[in-house]
């Protein structure tokens, strides 16, 4: 173990022996607390820079490149912008709502990253039941969009605000479902003990990730898709569909409200990342014994990095649901598949006794296709038969 | 004792949650207080050491009855209550009366309850794990009766929203 890999262990605990000893958990905690507000609020703001520089080479053009060199400090005027902004208040909103949705929605996000373990032994807090909690959390945003949208006295906002609560509901079995298995699997819904669940190697140094197992690939794939939804982002930003209505509930909506709940909304999505990397990628576990000289929480970071690349991806890549398909694929494709993944990963706690030449493989193979094929006949029965091929005919 | 002090804050936030509940006269206004006084009772399970009840109850009541709530006022009809209409209900005490029975069962309940003679159990090492050992073998037929019940009445209520087609016409697709 190098130093660098608990540096900030170190750093913290050489914080508090500063304080009386009474003091110091206080200490402790207060320290990670504003470690994670760093962290993530600069995410925050690197995220919206990548994110527009990544769309806008996607759809061939540059993005921002006014602002600094390259257009880095785009964020910076952005932050600006929105805080000098007037806040403009509907005169017939309900002021007191319209005033405290931003704050519900913003700072349950924030607990939630407190029982991430984003290193070894680097989680803010290490709870019996940390999953619990975050999901226990998180139910607080659903009441803070139905504030916003119905505080603004908007019908649009109101259409938005429940577009988006049906749209988290449905999309919320799905996300808990499938993280059943992993806690079925580990035995624990603490994230620490799930994160050591996932430590050892095996086949010449090949972590043993949730993620390398056929439920854990399946789980992996359903969880991000569902928290690209419960996160309102493309494909699924139905209820900031402007197209259709203007913004959902954030259109009444202005300068540092709105900001804030654009805060939200990312941290959100990071909260969730760093979820699925806990339970399906190992969290700051190396993937490979011979990388294991690297510190944890660069393990973390990476993984991190990539899933939210991922997410920025799928946004410059795939248009916008309607609302009947966006709820018909939670529920009649996205549920079913996460309660069958659920008996696959009791089939492979089952093999897992196996005793045969290439029960490996063998195990594995016949998970996946318990998964595979109703993946592929849920699939096909819900898209019904192909409509006849289209003929084109092209001008001479 | 810091967790003695957090007791008075969370007693506060779920008795005022709760009146205002009754006595607001926006109906949103009060579903919502009414979702403030459930996450002050998680927050008094928490404060008891019950990680396993308190989440659940966030999860449960503020995810999802509060949601139900505010969903019930939206389709049903609007919020405000009618201009001439009265906050109370015409025969309060019948309310003080029920609300007087419950709380004498209560602590006629507590006060013969023989957990008040037993000493404070020492911190369990994994009580989310012993709940869960406890409903899967022990209690294993009541959760699957009540998980049937909540089925049943989510079909019920499948039934009664759906929309018969017409009796004339074929159904189209």
């Amino acid at each position: 173990m190098n130093g660098l890999d608990q540096v900030f262990v170190w750093l913290g605990h050489w914080l508090a022996s500063w304080f009386p000893v009474p003091a110091q958990p206080l200490v402790l905690a207060v320290l990670a607390m504003a470690g994670i507000i760093t962290v993530f609020g600069t995410c925050f703001a690197l995220t919206t820079i990548v994110e527009r520089k990544t769309l806008g080479r996607m759809q061939n053009r540059y993005g921002p490149n006014r602002v600094g060199p390259c257009g880095l400090l785009q964020p910076i005027a952005d932050a600006v912008k929105m805080l000098i902004k007037e806040d403009i208040v509907p005169f017939s909103a309900d002021k007191t709502l319209h005033y405290l949705a931003p704050l519900v929605l913003t700072v349950p996000i924030w607990l939630a990253f407190a029982v991430l373990p984003f290193g070894r032994n680097m989680s803010a807090v290490d709870l019996n039941a940390g999953i619990l909690f975050f999901f226990a959390i998180g139910s607080a945003s659903e009441l803070a969009v139905f504030m916003a949208g119905w505080s603004s006295q908007n019908k649009y906002s109101l259409v938005g605000a429940m577009r988006a609560i049906a749209q988290m509901i449905s999309y919320e079995v799905p996300l808990v479902l499938s993280t059943v298995p992993v806690l079925m699997l580990a035995g624990s819904l603490s994230l620490n003990d799930i994160v050591a669940a996932q430590g050892t190697f095996t086949y010449g140094g090949l972590a043993r990730w949730n993620a390398f197992t056929p439920w854990g690939l399946a789980g992996l794939l359903l969880f991000l898709i569902a928290a690209t939804a419960e996160s309102n982002r493309s494909p699924f930003d139905l209820p900031e569909g402007e197209s259709e209505i203007i913004a959902g509930y954030l259109t009444e909506y202005s300068g540092f409200k709105y900001a804030l709940f654009f805060l939200g909304e990312y941290l959100g999505l990071f909260a969730v990342t760093g979820l699925a990397v806990t339970l399906f990628l190992g969290g700051w576990h190396a993937p490979f014994q011979w990388l294991e000289w690297a510190p944890s929480w660069f393990w973390f970071g990476v993984k991190f990095g990539a899933l939210i690349f991922l997410f920025i991806w799928v946004r410059a890549t795939l248009p916008r649901l309607r609302l009947d398909q966006l709820l018909n694929f939670s529920w009649r494709f996205l549920v079913p598949l996460s309660l069958i993944n659920l008996l696959v990963a009791a089939v492979w706690w089952r093999t897992g006794a196996w005793k045969f030449a290439a029960e490996a493989p063998a195990r594995w193979l016949l998970c996946a296709a318990l998964i595979a094929l109703p993946f592929h006949w849920l699939g096909r029965a819900l898209r019904g038969p192909l409509p006849p091929p289209r003929k084109y005919t092209y001008a001479e | 004792m810091p967790n003695e002090l957090a007791f008075l804050p969370c007693a506060v936030v779920t008795l005022a949650g709760a009146v205002a509940a009754m006595m607001l006269r926006n109906l949103v206004h009060c579903a919502l207080c009414a979702a403030g006084a459930f996450a002050g009772l998680a927050a008094l399970y928490l404060q008891l050491d019950a990680q396993f009840a308190g989440f659940a109850q966030l999860l449960v009541y503020v995810g999802a009855v509060a949601i139900l709530i505010v969903f019930t006022i939206i389709l049903t009809r609007g919020a405000d209550l009618r201009p001439g209409a009265a906050a109370t209900s015409p025969a309060p005490w019948v309310g003080l009366l029920a609300a007087g029975l419950v709380v004498a069962c209560l602590i006629g309940c507590l006060v013969s309850s023989p957990s008040l003679n037993r000493l404070p159990a020492a911190t369990a090492d994994a009580p989310v794990k012993s709940i869960g050992e406890q409903l899967m073998n022990q209690y294993v037929m009541p959760l699957e009766a009540i998980g049937l019940l909540l089925t049943a009445a989510l079909l019920g209520a499948v039934v009664i929203a759906l929309r018969e087609p017409p009796k004339s016409e074929p159904p189209t697709r």
